[in-house]
């Protein structure tokens, strides 16, 4: 079986002139990169790498913003047999010491040999560096000498057995200790194999994305799969798409783009948030898939998405989903190209009561569900209840599943690798019912709030909470709201104060989003503050958070 | 100005903080306190062109442009 240099070197040697990254920054000129290019950038990293010492094996963390230098550290890291992991970049709004605590814990978990970061963010890195840690050497994106020809033959990264791990990629939690997913060669390959029969890949496919690489659809779907399988890639900076959401479209139309993913949040943003003058001349009759995934996918969110942008040539059959987890590498579920995903009506007082999806009787209230598609090849799921039993068609379960392309484990981390698997089957905490191979994503992992695509535990946004003055130890409680106009959630936090004084509680109020968002860069969307004794306990004392949420939104009567 | 800061903090406390009666001081930080989102910032760019007829372009919305609405309503009067 051959690895990721193997696959890399082929598309060098057979294609250099082909063009495999188009680099899109907002204000600059469009950068192409042939094969050659990123061969050629990326194995100046691979040099790089070897004279700061690093062995093949050990892991490289990349802290670089949306660029070529992005692209050529991760390749070199690839080419030479370290295995990268890319991490977010720290944030205008984020504060440098929340920061700097969460690289200082990931990077005591993780280990790794290398960082590479920008000269000017080098301070910051070496800030979150402690006495006992592994990191040998930063490695500064202008420290790197002369291109020079690609030496393939003394690459021992050519030499990796596919079964080791290939790279890290840290998912979901805002805070500490995030889990580093450790996928191997023959996991990612068999996961690529996989998912390019599920979306019927071909040879003049081109991905457009503006998906950040540190999260496994961008990493996975909007990087490694069309750079390994010789698709152009046009990849934008997620800063810049937050901004202006139209330049996605005028990607498109410019290059002929046939492939992008998104998370649900952004049909909706796209939706109203895109101006028609922004889209003339933008012709969208080239895209054959765009797949909603990485939170729960809603029929009415398509709805407003192919309503808007008919008018420029956009077909509905190409809004298609997909379940994904970075744990099977990325893709579990795909709709079948050329269809429209499933729509199941349900009755929505049992689904919510009984966590059943009947078809409802006359009069009964609609839930309109929509699939995620089937299993991809290789992937088989099963709906689980609590005692690990298959659940009928219809019956709300744990989905489980079971691969060939599954994580190796959570990297350092053997404690949280055996409670996610049991019997060779990886439970991933997500609810959701069978129909006819159909498989429809019910609900979120416990209690986890996910925002604009992104993981958040509440537990992490009360411990914040409770750092701010005035609001006390476990008299704080976060949870997630349906927000049917984004097309996400929006999170809340009710917290207990003494003050009645309203000057007082607005001071609170402030210092609480503040902190918040400087501390998880997470938007705050409603702060409310409430007198001693409302949040509901448990008869054990724990938060019951959906209670909560229902208290909340009887109060302010939100719908 | 003073209308133009009047009419943005309307807009920012109703629509995107959802605190109607919340009042921002003209030199309070927007941006890189984190009291606007980034998801939001496209939203504030269309009711300024809506409002005053001021575009500011994609490229602009960061907290180096403008971070407080004394800045914002200057660099909007600047283009009406």
């Amino acid at each position: 079986m051959p690895t990721l240099p193997h696959l890399i070197r082929k598309n060098y040697q057979n294609n250099p002139d082909k063009t495999a990254i188009i680099l899109q920054q907002a204000g600059q000129d469009d950068l192409l990169l042939s094969y050659a290019d990123l061969v050629s950038g990326s194995y100046r990293y691979a040099r790089a790498y070897q004279r700061e010492g690093l062995q093949p094996g050990e892991v490289v963390i990349l802290i670089l913003n949306h660029g070529a230098d992005l692209v050529f550290s991760f390749w070199g890291a690839i080419l030479y047999g370290a295995v990268p992991a890319i991490m977010p970049f720290l944030t205008e709004k984020l504060s440098p010491e929340r920061y700097r605590a969460d690289l200082a814990a990931l990077l005591l978990v993780t280990r790794p040999a290398a960082i590479v970061t920008t000269p000017e963010f080098e301070s910051e890195v070496r800030a979150a560096l402690s006495p006992e840690g592994s990191v040998r050497t930063i490695l500064l994106t202008n420290q790197l000498e002369a291109e020079a020809a690609p030496d393939f033959e003394h690459l021992s990264s050519l030499q990796r057995d596919p079964e080791e791990v290939v790279l890290l990629q840290h998912s979901s939690g805002t805070t500490g200790l995030q889990k580093g997913v450790a996928l191997s060669h023959r996991a990612v390959l068999n996961q690529l194999a996989a998912y390019r029969q599920a979306i019927d890949l071909r040879e003049d496919d081109i991905v457009v994305s503006w998906l950040p690489l540190y999260h496994d659809m961008g990493l996975i779907a909007g990087f490694l799969m069309p750079v390994l399988n010789e698709n152009t890639l046009v990849l934008m900076s997620p800063f810049d798409w937050v901004r202006a959401p139209y330049k996605l479209f005028q990607a498109v139309s410019k290059y002929r783009g046939t492939l992008a993913w998104l998370p649900n949040f952004s049909y909706n943003f796209c939706a109203q948030k895109v101006r028609e003058r922004d889209m003339d001349g933008v012709d969208l009759s080239s895209l054959r898939i765009l797949t909603n995934c990485s939170e729960p996918v809603k029929w009415e969110s398509h709805e407003a998405f192919y309503e808007k942008f008919k008018t420029y040539g956009l077909r509905e059959e190409v809004l298609n989903c997909s379940y994904a987890m970075a744990e099977n590498v990325f893709g579990v579920t795909q709709t079948p190209p050329g269809t429209l995903p499933k729509v199941d009506e349900i009755d929505r007082e049992a689904y919510i009561s009984q966590r059943v999806a009947r078809q409802p009787m006359a009069g009964k209230t609609v839930l309109k569900m929509m699939s995620s598609g089937r299993a991809i090849p290789g992937t088989r799921i099963r709906i689980l209840n609590p005692d690990g039993q298959d659940l009928p068609d219809r019956v709300i379960g744990e989905i489980a599943l079971q691969s060939d392309c599954m994580l190796t484990g959570y990297y350092n981390r053997p404690d949280a690798t055996e409670a996610a698997l049991r019997d060779g089957w990886y439970l991933t905490g997500d609810y959701g019912y069978s129909l006819d191979g159909e498989i429809f994503v019910a609900g979120r992992k416990k209690d986890m709030i996910i925002v604009g695509g992104k993981n958040v535990y509440p537990q992490d946004l009360e411990s914040l909470a409770y750092e701010v003055p005035g609001i006390h130890a476990g008299r704080a409680v976060a949870f997630g709201i349906e927000d049917e106009k984004a097309g996400t959630e929006e999170v809340v936090i009710v917290a207990e104060v003494d003050t009645d004084d309203p000057a007082e509680r607005q001071a609170i109020a402030d210092a609480l989003r503040r902190h918040i968002s400087q501390n998880s860069a997470i938007a705050l969307r409603h702060v409310h503050l409430v007198g001693p004794k409302w949040i509901v306990k448990t008869s054990s004392g724990k938060t019951a958070r959906s209670a909560n949420r229902a208290k909340f939104l009887e109060e302010v009567k939100l719908t | 100005m003073n209308e133009i800061i009047q009419k943005l903090n309307v807009y920012i406390a109703k629509e995107i903080l959802r605190q109607p009666n919340r009042v921002i001081a003209a030199d309070e930080k927007l941006i890189s306190s984190g009291l606007v989102d980034s998801f939001s910032l496209v939203d504030l760019g269309l009711f300024i062109e809506d409002t005053f007829g001021a575009r500011i372009e994609d490229t602009e919305l960061n907290a180096d442009t403008f971070d407080t609405l004394e800045q914002l309503a200057a660099l909007i009067q600047s283009r009406k």
